[in-house]
């Protein structure tokens, strides 16, 4: 089982192919229990397609083993909710069971008063990426999983979401994956890091993204472009 | 003439036709359900010709054009809105060659026929529609969720396809039924009006999907009982329901213009 010395979910040699297109390939890897795991790696690199298929929503070869009864939230990247005249009351309340409505928006930081009876399209973008943590957080997960969780925030709002799931973490005691391209995040807010581009290109502690040669491993050699003087 | 049964038929299905049509608004499938009802036209025919029932037809046709649209769209990606154009136009033509020189038929099919709605026929109907209404309530919440992120749905344990097809069966009935009080060129209205009305005054889902129901409603009473009194020279309720329908969505955009409720 997978919560043998304190992992939460093991990965092995997974492989994601969709219409004769390799998408992922010989993954493995293992995520301890109440750390975060940040998930890295060019545009088209798998990362979302990584998430998904932990979530079993996407075929794949190899095996995916989390532990037993765990339970997992989950926040994508985009979702649609300019046309549909839904509250963040309304939206919160899909779904029997969980924490009640006004815990779930106290744990995101939000008033349930300020935004409870306000309507999902007209949330601003780090709104709504707190309700809709909130919403993964109903149902007490043991691990959320977060596709680019900043999707939309503006750059001042970006760090306190992830401090506030920092601190999610630690009170709940939860385990967190999620995608991310900011290096400063991973530093500062992540334990491990995953870096693929179909197949894994580094894992292992986060610290590492700061030094040379893991990022040269991870983004490549870079590739200098000659230009005479003045034609650049 | 009017029968006390065809206005309340004409209640329930307005409800009906309202609650269902206000998901597919949401769905951006509105056209799709105008133009859905236009494949009823053979099923309509069929019927007459084989003398059934011909809104069981119409049904049959419907649902299977709708779940042939739908695994092809699944297949082949191509948009909802375009196979559905295909076979309207498609169910059209077969419609009108199976009806042959049928004229009175015909219309009957595409602007309704209240004339032919019995007691029995009436109370079936409503069943239908009631029991349309409670199941749609029953998955609107997860149609909505799948909406906003068909993933959020999946991951919750939603079996999205499952209700999709669920929701489309009952779109099927309800097109049905409504083409008896508006015909199956009209139909779409009963679909889409009474929703986009609900959406001018509407923050919340639950009013929505509420004032959406009333609309269709009062546009199906009013329309099918100013038609009953001054007949107007019709022999079908048909258009008498869309413009209390439009009078009903001009109100709203009044309101919200004035009140910004939405903005």
């Amino acid at each position: 089982m997978a919560d043998e010395n304190g992992y939460i979910l093991k990965v092995s040699n997974l492989g994601v192919r969709l219409q004769n297109q390799t998408l992922l390939e010989n993954i493995s890897f293992n995520v301890r229990k109440g750390t975060t795991l940040a998930i890295l790696g060019p545009n088209g690199a798998g990362k979302t397609v990584l998430l998904r298929t932990l979530l079993n929503l996407i075929p794949h070869t190899g095996t995916i083993d989390w532990t037993e009864k765990v339970k997992i939230g989950y926040v994508p990247q985009y979702v649609t909710v300019s046309d549909v005249p839904m509250s963040v009351k309304e939206f919160l309340s899909i779904g029997n069971g969980g924490i009640s409505v006004r815990e779930a928006l106290n744990l995101v930081k939000l008033q349930e008063k300020e935004v409870a009876n306000k309507r999902l399209g007209v949330l601003s973008g780090g709104q709504l990426r707190r309700v809709l943590i909130a919403w993964a957080l109903k149902e007490k997960p043991d691990v959320l999983l977060l596709d680019e969780p900043t999707t939309g925030v503006d750059m001042d709002s970006e760090e306190p979401i992830y401090l506030m799931l920092n601190e999610i973490k630690k009170t709940n005691k939860i385990t967190i994956l999620l995608i991310t391209h900011n290096i400063h995040i991973i530093e500062e807010y992540t334990d491990d890091l995953l870096a693929i581009n179909k197949c894994i290109t580094y894992c292992g502690p986060s610290q590492q993204i700061g030094k040379p040669e893991t990022q040269r491993v991870i983004y490549g050699e870079p590739v200098c472009v000659e230009t005479l003087r003045g034609e650049a | 003439m009017l029968d006390y049964y065809s206005l309340i038929l004409a209640i329930f299905v307005g409800i009906a036709a309202g609650y269902l049509g206000s998901l597919m608004v949401l769905e951006k499938m509105a056209l799709v359900g105008d133009a859905l009802s236009h494949v009823a036209l053979p099923g309509l025919a069929i019927g007459i010709t084989l003398n059934f029932n011909p809104y069981i037809g119409a049904f049959a046709f419907l649902f299977s054009s709708a779940v042939i649209i739908w695994q092809i769209q699944r297949v082949t990606k191509i948009s909802f809105e375009a196979l559905v154009g295909a076979m309207f136009t498609l169910a059209l033509a077969i419609g009108i060659l199976l009806y042959g020189d049928n004229l009175d038929a015909l219309e009957a099919a595409f602007f309704g026929d209240i004339s032919e709605v019995t007691m029995i026929n009436a109370v079936v109907a409503i069943g239908v529609c009631v029991a349309a209404v409670v199941i749609t309530k029953v998955i609107y919440d997860k149609l909505v969720l799948a909406m906003i992120s068909e993933d959020l749905a999946i991951a919750k344990g939603i079996r999205v396809a499952r209700i999709n097809l669920i929701y489309l069966f009952l779109v099927s009935i309800v097109v049905a039924i409504s083409i008896q009080i508006v015909g199956t060129l009209l139909v779409g209205f009963l679909v889409i009006v009474p929703a986009i009305a609900a959406k001018n005054l509407s923050t919340y889902m639950k009013r929505y999907s509420l004032l959406s129901s009333l609309f269709g409603a009062i546009a199906g009473f009013v329309g099918v009982l100013l038609w009953g009194v001054f007949n107007f020279n019709l022999p079908f309720p048909g258009p008498m329901v869309v413009f209390v329908g439009i009078v009903i969505f001009a109100i709203t955009v009044v309101v919200n213009w004035r009140l910004k409720i939405t903005t």
